[in-house]
């Protein structure tokens, strides 16, 4: 049990930037999230977007701090809405306490506001496009960054554009700054950074899913594009020449579920990734998975539904269909990652596990966990030894031998004498088509006997808080850091957290944490709770109430920490 | 082999075959053996992928890797496991229900893809082991159990669709031609690139309409003069269906995908036998 950590965060600061699709409110993310982590401050950025690819209402939030922050805040320290409608948008999270930049016209009175005609400045110094690194230079400058910063910026990211293109930049950077000199507001904000910038990286969570998968030697992405599993596809697709990874875009989303186990049968360790409705395409193949016992990892990233839902909001709703696609019974491994470290950890060990059990592993993820860029350090990232456990094939081979633990040494085509046989209908030893009653009985109880070996290896879920806690907060997935945050602020002996990177299958030895509890809370972004009614089907363990949200947009802290005081 | 007997390494001996007799896949079962063994492959090079149906439980009655798998999805297994290890030699087989009805879109993309794989699918224009209903292959007014007026849509023309698709093999025989089947089976395995051979059977228990005696009537065999490179002639073949044309309709030789993705040119290695070198994954 670790204790938690008293200190509340000081000098951190929220940066919310509103606008139009299009308009160039990512590159400024880019930059401002780069930059802050190479100085070594501590960064967390977030969005929240529309489903279309020019206009409506977008927004990002950058809190930039001095000490580690991970998680949304409603609170608004510096607004920048660059459209007339961002007002309107962000509305009930702006204070008397919101200082708001942009042009006067877009901000109703009564308002800290100061001036900034972003299109302006962008005429002058050459054309509209430079908008974005205006409004970079003025915010570095605010915050009192020193210029070279930006320098060094521009020229990386631009160094395949040519140095005139480098330099237009970095001069509209610089009008930028000019504009946020001698500015008294500044002096409210105080960021210094303390920490050994070199330690430190920068991933989103789809970075973190998609090198994760690296470690694992995942080799083959058939895949069909859908939000948010596509960031995943398309990281695996950057990295696909320096690694050997041969990325497929698929015609469906069976077609992928299927090649992937094609894939694996003759050797390969192939990664599948999608959102809930593609998932929900891949039932039948979870089944064949379960029945020809062949590895395969799926990464499902969750979002609204049902059906087409809010195509690019969070939730966490698809928990039970993790649990229960597929036709039959059969054994499965469902993770599903909160930090950084936990999505490289689980990802990795997703291959091997899948492999070594034959069964489907699946990495559930959702919108804001894949979108959302966080500061680690490097040497918090464990990255294991993968190994593979297929065998090398003798004459008279048979894929589907009795064994103690229902794990049958597996062959692969074209290595060895023997013959490997595959059949998704209920099969011999040998792994021919039978209809045996007897032979039957033994390939259900061999199916399901690696279950008991399965949970051995299960995750333990990890506990923060005090020693005598009477509340128990219980949460899974992109709730870690949230939660996490929420108690340091509350900071009451009475409560704890217990988060699940791995909510299925498991261990019983988890009951201890319930068993100690005075009353028991559930954390989801779902409607009927369902990880609540996981614990209750799994472990007899009975919640008392649930926290959700199911309006698409994540937990902030402020909303965690009300709740969970009330709870009391 | 042993030419007297006809047996082939390939021969699976005891074994209870779940097919009506008479079927016509006991005839395609022969020539495929037949071809392999003359292509001196070794089962353990060989991997067959099929889906539901009668026709795929061809690979549980010779000696060949299996992997039986969903009804439809053959061919995305049969790409994974060539793209995996394209040293192995592939073959997906399956029925005209299972490769064009359930499995029509992968069908569709398989051929855009140009995967180096064999693909036959035993036309029986019914569907057998459900008991015979229609399938996209069944003509107009044929009366099922299902279609008690007789089908209504129009059959789904498989050669015409993959010549329109510039599949680079396209060709089609009969069963009870055991010769052709198996020359034509050879060929398609020999052909770089994707490779369609579609084969007439008749299916004894639930199609009394297209008989041995039918197709006996409604073939043809393309004269030996006929050059197979010409799309435009080809797919005139394909859609005159007054009379089926059998032999090979079209066949040209275009780049595979293996032979265009950059995980294959470096190396020839299969993925099994790779592993990532990750000093650096981190920076």
């Amino acid at each position: 049990m670790s204790s938690l950590k008293m200190k509340k965060i000081k000098n951190d600061v929220s940066i919310v930037l509103c606008g139009a699709a299009g308009q160039g409110i990512k590159t400024i993310e880019f930059a401002l999230t780069h930059i802050f982590k190479e100085i070594g401050l501590y960064v967390f950025s977030t969005k929240e977007y529309m489903s279309r690819i020019r206009g409506g209402c977008n927004s990002t939030e950058i809190r930039v701090s001095n000490d580690p922050v991970f998680a949304f805040v409603d609170r608004i320290d510096i607004f920048i809405p660059l459209t007339k409608e961002s007002f309107a948008h962000l509305k009930n999270r702006i204070t008397k306490n919101t200082l708001i930049i942009g042009l006067k016209e877009n901000i109703p009175s009564g308002y800290k506001t100061l001036n900034l005609d972003l299109e302006k400045i962008a005429l002058e110094v050459g054309a509209n496009t430079y908008f974005n690194s205006i409004a970079i230079g003025f915010i570095l400058g605010f915050l009192n960054i020193n210029k070279k910063e930006h320098v060094t910026f521009f020229t990386r990211y631009f160094k395949n554009k040519g140095q005139a293109i480098i330099d237009k930049n970095i001069d509209a950077a610089n009008k930028g700054y000019e504009c946020s000199q001698g500015l008294a507001e500044k002096n409210h904000f105080a960021l210094q950074s303390k920490s050994d910038s070199t330690q430190q990286k920068l991933f989103n969570g789809s970075e973190a899913i998609a090198l994760g998968a690296i470690a694992g030697n995942c080799n083959f992405v058939p895949s069909y594009p859908m939000s948010p599993g596509t960031t995943v596809l398309s990281n695996l697709a950057n990295y696909s020449q320096k690694y050997d990874i041969l990325i497929e875009q698929v015609e469906d989303e069976i077609a992928a579920i299927n090649m992937a186990q094609g894939a694996w049968y003759a050797g390969a360790r192939a990664l599948v990734t999608t959102a809930g409705g593609g998932f929900a395409l891949m039932s039948e193949g979870m089944s064949l998975a379960g029945m020809t016992e062949t590895p395969v990892v799926i990464h499902v990233g969750q979002r609204p539904g049902p059906a087409t839902g809010l195509p690019t909001r969070t939730e966490q709703s698809d928990l039970n269909l993790a649990l229960y696609a597929g036709h039959g019974e059969f054994p499965r491994i469902i993770f599903a990652p909160g930090s950084i470290e936990q999505a490289f950890s689980v990802t990795q060990k997703a291959f091997d596990l899948a492999d070594k059990y034959q069964i489907p592993v699946i990495i559930l993820a959702d919108q804001l966990f894949l979108d959302s860029y966080y500061t680690t350090k490097s040497s918090e990232i464990k990255l294991v030894e993968s190994r593979n456990y297929f065998i090398k094939t003798k004459k008279a081979y048979q894929r589907y031998q009795l064994t103690k633990d229902g794990v049958s040494p597996r062959g692969i085509p074209g290595y060895g004498n023997g013959l490997v046989y595959v059949d998704s209908d209920e099969h011999t030893e040998e792994g021919l088509i039978t209809e045996d009653f007897n032979c039957r009985i033994n390939m259900v109880k061999k199916r399901l006997k690696k279950l008991e070996y399965i949970l051995k290896e299960s995750i333990t879920p990890e506990f923060f808080g005090y020693k005598n806690y009477k509340y128990l907060f219980v949460a899974w997935g992109s709730n870690y850091h949230v939660m996490k945050e929420a108690l340091c602020h509350i900071n009451d002996k009475d409560f704890a957290f217990l988060h699940f990177s791995q909510v299925y299958p498991l261990n019983k030895t988890v009951k201890k944490y319930f068993e100690a509890a005075k009353k028991i809370i559930v954390v989801e972004n779902n409607a009927t709770s369902q990880f609540a009614g996981l614990l209750k089907k799994e472990l007899n363990i009975t919640t008392d109430t649930s926290i959700l949200k199911y309006n698409g947009l994540p937990f902030s802290v402020e909303e965690m920490t009300q709740a969970m005081i009330n709870c009391k | 082999m042993n030419k007297k007997t006809e047996k082939t390494i390939f021969d699976k001996d005891n074994i209870d075959i779940a097919w009506c007799p008479g079927c016509g896949n006991f005839q395609i079962l022969k020539a495929l053996k037949l071809a392999l063994s003359e292509l001196n492959i070794h089962p353990t090079q060989l991997v067959t992928v099929s889906g539901i149906g009668q026709a795929p439980k061809t690979p549980q009655y010779f000696n060949t890797h299996m992997f039986n798998g969903l009804h439809g999805r053959a061919l995305s297994v049969a790409t994974g496991v060539k793209l995996a290890n394209p040293s192995l030699t592939v073959i997906a087989e399956g029925g005209d229900g299972d490769m064009y009805g359930e499995g029509g879109n992968h069908f569709i993309h398989t051929i855009r893809r140009n995967i180096n794989i064999a693909h036959i699918v035993h036309n029986n224009m019914v569907y057998g082991l459900t008991k015979g209903q229609a399938s996209p292959t069944s003509e107009l007014g044929f009366v099922t159990p299902i279609q008690v007026d007789g089908v209504i849509l129009e059959p789904l023309n498989p050669l015409a669709l993959a010549i329109s698709l510039d599949a680079s093999f396209v060709a089609r025989t009969f069963s009870q031609n055991i010769e052709q089947t198996k020359e034509l089976i050879k060929a398609a395995i020999l052909h770089e690139g994707y490779a369609l051979v579609d084969i007439f059977q008749p299916c004894v228990t639930f199609n009394k309409t297209n008989t041995y005696q039918w197709f006996k009537e409604n073939v043809y065999y393309l004269p030996e003069t006929y050059d197979p490179s010409n799309r435009a002639k080809a797919f005139e073949i394909a859609i005159d269906t007054t009379k089926l044309a059998c032999g090979i309709l079209y066949k040209h030789r275009k780049e595979t995908y293996e032979e265009k993705t950059h995980i294959y040119q470096k190396s020839k290695k299969p993925l099994f036998q790779r592993k990532h070198n990750l000093a650096g994954l981190l920076k």
